[in-house]
């Protein structure tokens, strides 16, 4: 018993350890950001799930939102930069969708607060699926189908171009990480991910300084920097001639990243360990006057960069768990 | 009319003298205190207590400002110039808010 009593002890301490305040911020939130305007309902998410994957929303029929965000690739692309209708090409990577709900800003350059701001620009740009939105409504209203969802998920507020934007963010909220190696090492599970990975996290959260921006659950804190790529994309500087904003690109979410290259804004780079070589020693253009001050060469040996890449790696989701639709309302 | 010119510039004196700093720290990436009041000609010094660092901005019009990139310990002061409500943020970090009333 005496035994016991002690051991019971042991676990709480030790416990506390592994479960105190540092682990807490690396559990997802069990509750999804929501707005008042548009609360999340089965209706609605699922009116969401078929106009996310409905071809019919861009202007040929060609593309939909999964197109370039699609479940098979993490929710993004394999392409370096995105390519919508007519096989025009976009100027920027595909972002991952996955916990795109906890955002504080949406697009790369944080443009928009809100999903519902967000879901109506893809579908309109020129270069993804190119479809006048007042065409679109009418085309909708004219599929019998549509207008049954959009009832049940909206009732009398119709067939409009903001209850298509609330029911495509009531779907993308429901696309939460589920959990990975790394969820249930952190809570407590010391076999799920390897030592290698364990070492990985370490140099994560010390040495290497990622968890500066790459912070909490989502591993993005939604910071703004500029990461010296030297490519010509000027980024936020876009929205004001802000200093702080010249090329600087939201920081993106870490979850599925072993899952979702090739990597940054520009899809300049293939693998991982390039990705996180530039991140964790200064940048590709080390000397860029004008880059963030948070990219800091911390000379990071190729041996770190591997470890932290085994760390990067137990944060994809083990399971794809989503039914994509076979056959849409017609 | 030299006693109004006279009694302007001691009002005048007086409201410089009375003029106070108000400290905003900035430490884990959030503003403390998120709201505050001030008086017009009051001084709002941001501190840095975070390792790394941020970029306090307004864009509200009257009191608009952006001190730039502040290092870890600097301090940056800037005066409230008009009365009206102050929105900060931190171009950095979007989640950092703080209100700031002028009176």
């Amino acid at each position: 018993m005496k035994n016991l009593i002690i051991l019971s002890l042991l676990g709480l301490v030790f416990g506390s350890a592994l479960f105190g305040a540092d682990n807490s911020r690396w559990i997802r939130p069990a509750d999804v950001p929501v707005p008042k305007d548009n609360k999340i309902t089965p209706e609605r998410v699922k009116l969401g799930k078929y106009l996310y994957f409905d071809t019919r929303l861009s202007k040929n029929d060609s593309v939909s939102c999964a197109t370039c965000h699609s479940p098979f690739t993490a929710w993004a692309d394999k392409n370096d930069k995105a390519i919508g209708v007519y096989n025009r090409q976009g100027t920027r990577n595909s972002p991952t969708i996955l916990n795109s709900a906890y955002n504080l800003r949406q697009f790369w350059d944080g443009r928009v607060k809100t999903l519902e701001q967000q879901a109506l620009g893809p579908i309109q740009a020129n270069v993804e699926m190119d479809m006048n939105l007042t065409v679109l409504i009418e085309k909708l209203k004219n599929i019998r189908g549509y207008v049954k969802l959009f009832k049940s998920a909206y009732g009398d507020e119709g067939i409009t171009k903001d209850t298509l934007a609330k029911a495509i963010a009531s779907f993308e909220r429901s696309v939460v990480s589920k959990g990975s190696p790394f969820d249930r090492f952190i809570r407590g599970d010391k076999t799920a991910i390897s030592k290698k990975a364990q070492e990985g996290f370490k140099l994560f959260s010390g040495k290497a300084r990622c968890n500066l921006c790459h912070d909490k659950f989502n591993f993005t804190d939604g910071s703004f920097h500029n990461i010296a790529l030297g490519d010509s994309d000027i980024g936020r500087y876009a929205m004001k001639k802000r200093p702080a904003w010249y090329h600087a690109f939201k920081t993106p979410t870490l979850r599925n990243i072993a899952k979702s290259s090739p990597y940054f804004h520009d899809g300049s780079v293939k693998t991982l360990v390039e990705a996180t070589t530039i991140c964790a020693n200064g940048g590709r253009f080390k000397n860029d006057k004008k880059k963030s001050l948070y990219m800091i060469d911390n000379h990071i040996s190729a041996d770190e960069i591997e470890l932290i890449v085994a760390f990067l790696q137990t944060l994809s989701e083990e399971s794809l768990d989503i039914n994509i639709p076979d056959k849409f309302p017609q | 009319m030299r006693k109004f010119v006279t009694l302007f510039i001691a009002l005048s004196f007086a409201t410089l003298c009375m003029a106070k700093d108000v400290i905003i720290d900035q430490k884990d990436k959030t503003f403390i205190p998120t709201k505050v009041t001030v008086h017009v000609g009051d001084n709002i010094v941001f501190k840095n207590s975070d390792g790394f660092a941020h970029n306090a901005f307004s864009d509200n019009k009257n009191n608009e400002f952006d001190i730039g990139m502040q290092r870890p310990g600097e301090d940056i002061s800037v005066k409230m110039k008009h009365v009206g409500i102050v929105e900060v943020e931190c171009a950095i970090h979007p989640n950092m808010h703080l209100k700031i009333v002028v009176k």
